[in-house]
């Protein structure tokens, strides 16, 4: 593991927000898989790099365990839908017993309601209102 | 009874048409215009349109005075999600979802949703069912504790037939509860000997289950 590394990271969606973080990850020195339902998904990725890519639908058993959820260190749901991000997420947390699971969710209520259910979840939809608010005090 | 059906598909049609015979009050939500319509020729108001994953939704409904959810859409991670925010939102008291990946019902049940019936598994085990000599069908699982009762005929390959309670090894963790035969309902003692057309129900932890059949059901 080198210095940047976090370890072993899945993440479940080829998303721009999903390949961003899995370069990123990637340059680290971290070992990163990446799972999408569409194989044109990953030609958001580097060309020649070093993360491991799998085809397989968001909430199935045995693509999260052939993507090596059983041994990763993190878990990242960043799909498009909200609700793939959260079963998927749950079923990494409780099931697969991943040590680091967050997941993105747009519905700022629904990102609430599993937010008290335990999860770590980070709502879009909250984050940008909050930007332009910052930004329509600012002079 | 109040009764909230999320998705408006085949299954979620048929049941709906069901309930309302028995005289339940219920409403249907489809998010698919198309589908919609045709439930509404059928079911008239008691389909609305929208989404039943959205909270707004839910609550336009009446999901705060319904007695059960069931949550029958296309995809387990709409069905999960929509039961767990039935629970915890609108606290619903009984939450129902459809499974399509039988490795979720687990994790379905574990995140609280109170019954779940997965198509994949019961038709799997229909298949099963008739290839094997000793045909096992499952009558209650308990959410909690991996243990289920099961029945299952006593065919003339059984190695229980004419055989005493007590001179069987059972495997751990496993005890035939009561034995039908004919009309008549037996608790079964040490002294009680099998007979070919028996039927008997098994209480059982669901990994002793292979090993149960393999000893005692099946053709040795």
């Amino acid at each position: 593991m080198s210095s940047g590394s976090i370890g072993k990271v899945v993440i479940l969606g080829c998303s721009k927000v999903g390949a961003m973080l899995a370069t990123w990850l990637s340059q680290e020195g971290s070992d990163v898989v990446v799972i999408d339902s569409q194989d044109s998904s990953f030609a958001r990725l580097p060309k020649g790099g070093q993360i491991k890519r799998i085809i397989g639908i968001g909430l199935e058993y045995d693509t999260l365990k052939r993507a090596g959820l059983e041994s990763a260190d993190v878990f990242l749901a960043l799909t498009n839908s909200d609700n793939i991000n959260i079963a998927a997420a749950e079923l990494a947390q409780h099931k697969f017993k991943v040590p680091k699971v967050a997941c993105r969710v747009y519905g700022p209520q629904r990102a609430k309601a599993f937010e008290e259910l335990g999860l770590n979840i980070i709502c879009p939809t909250v984050m940008v209102a909050e930007k332009f608010q910052e930004f329509l005090k600012t002079k | 009874m109040y009764i909230i059906i999320v998705g408006g598909g085949d299954l979620g049609l048929s049941l709906a048409k069901f309930l309302l015979e028995e005289k339940h009050e219920l409403v249907v939500v489809e998010k698919d215009p198309a589908r919609f319509a045709r439930l509404s020729e059928e079911l008239g108001e008691a389909v609305i349109f929208g989404d039943g994953a959205e909270l707004g939704t839910l609550l336009d409904m009446g999901a705060n005075r319904a007695d059960v959810l069931v949550a029958v859409t296309g995809t387990d991670q709409d069905n999960l999600v929509i039961c767990q925010l039935a629970k915890l939102i609108y606290l619903i008291p009984r939450t129902i979802a459809k499974i399509n990946d039988p490795k979720n019902e687990e994790l379905f049940s574990s995140l609280g949703v109170d019954a779940t019936v997965s198509g994949t598994k019961l038709i799997a085990s229909l298949i099963e069912e008739k290839i094997d000599a000793g045909m096992t069908i499952p009558i209650l699982a308990f959410k909690e504790g991996g243990v289920e009762i099961f029945k299952s005929e006593l065919s003339q390959d059984s190695s229980l037939v004419n055989r005493k309670i007590s001179k069987l090894k059972l495997p751990d963790e496993c005890n035939i509860i009561a034995v039908l035969r004919g009309n008549q309902v037996i608790i079964p003692r040490g002294d009680t000997v099998f007979r070919e057309g028996d039927e008997i129900f098994v209480l059982i932890r669901k990994e002793k289950k292979e090993a149960f059949k393999r000893l005692f059901l099946e053709a040795v």
